[in-house]
């Protein structure tokens, strides 16, 4: 339970940074940090206590494997959310580059006075 | 063991948003994803320990690139401590939320597993791969990955589209000389 709520920490950090800074870049970061946050939280809802990881070694009974193994679903699942969070992050990124080419500011309460 | 690094976690988050320099606030944000990749090898999970040092040090790059697009200060609004009490009320009601929520889940090291427990004992047998995780991925949900490599090549084709240079000012160029600079 305590590393449920400490990892629920790292979110609300996140979305902290999310909603109260203004500067883009940081923004992003709020956004990488919740998801580092979920995805480590999934994992940890898998994690069996002195689990072994679902990786048969050659030899290996199983049937025994078969109880002693870690959760290998949201392992699986995770594993491509992981490589979307780095395409989502380079859209973004390229969007703060055009942002940055129109208006010659990161800062986002700047960006919507100057709008239209 | 894991408590303390997400302790490590904790702290380099913190650093990563109060840090002026926005420069080392992108460096402490390589830090925590380094600290999540160490989490999820002591967490019997050593396939998505890989990926993710690869895709940190390539988020790293990126987000180095877009700070050192501009000058890296960061912008200096001190905000009210109205504000900064809100959001500290706000943020402990959330986690007492979170702690009625996760009353219901299995508590920490025995997961549901419902339908795993099928994969685990037939996997084998079933697709023939040691590796159950490549199993679920590649043969059990093959559909469901050749979706999330569909949202991967939309935000890849999105941000390429919108980074270009060459194809767009070509046609602005062919239409003033089609049309003629106004005098």
């Amino acid at each position: 339970m305590l590393l449920y709520i400490l990892n629920m920490l790292v979110f609300g950090l996140g979305l902290y940074c999310l909603i109260a800074k203004r500067h883009i870049i940081k923004k992003i970061i709020g956004m990488v940090i919740i998801e580092y946050s979920v995805n480590l939280f999934l994992i940890l809802v898998g994690y069996r206590i002195n689990g072994i990881a679902p990786i048969l070694s050659p030899g290996e009974n199983p049937i025994v494997f078969s109880q002693v193994a870690v959760d290998p679903l949201p392992q699986a699942l995770v594993l491509t959310s992981i490589v979307i969070g780095l395409g989502t992050l380079a859209l973004m990124a390229a969007y703060s580059i055009k942002l940055y080419e129109k208006y010659r500011t990161f800062d986002m309460s700047e960006i919507n006075r100057l709008k239209g | 063991m894991l408590e303390i690094i997400l302790i490590f976690i904790i702290v380099g988050t913190v650093i990563a948003i109060e840090t002026r320099n926005m420069l080392s606030s992108v460096i402490a944000v390589g830090a925590v994803g380094f600290g999540v990749s160490l989490m999820f090898l002591f967490l019997q999970a050593p396939d998505i320990a890989i990926t993710q040092v690869i895709v940190e040090i390539l988020s790293l790059i990126i987000l180095i690139r877009t700070t050192t697009y501009a000058d890296n200060e960061a912008i200096e609004k001190r905000l009210d401590t109205f504000a900064n009490m809100t959001g500290l009320i706000f943020l402990g009601l959330f986690l007492a939320f979170c702690y009625w929520a996760f009353s219901d889940l299995t508590s920490f090291g025995q997961p549901l597993m419902n339908v795993s427990q099928y994969y685990l004992s037939a996997g084998l047998t079933d697709t023939g791969a040691a590796n159950i995780v490549a199993a679920v991925i590649l043969d059990y949900r093959a559909y469901d990955t050749l979706g999330e490599a569909i949202v991967i090549f939309t935000s890849i084709l999105g941000a390429f589209v919108l980074l270009r240079t060459k194809g767009k000012k070509k046609t602005e160029e062919k239409d003033i000389e089609k049309v003629g600079i106004p005098e």
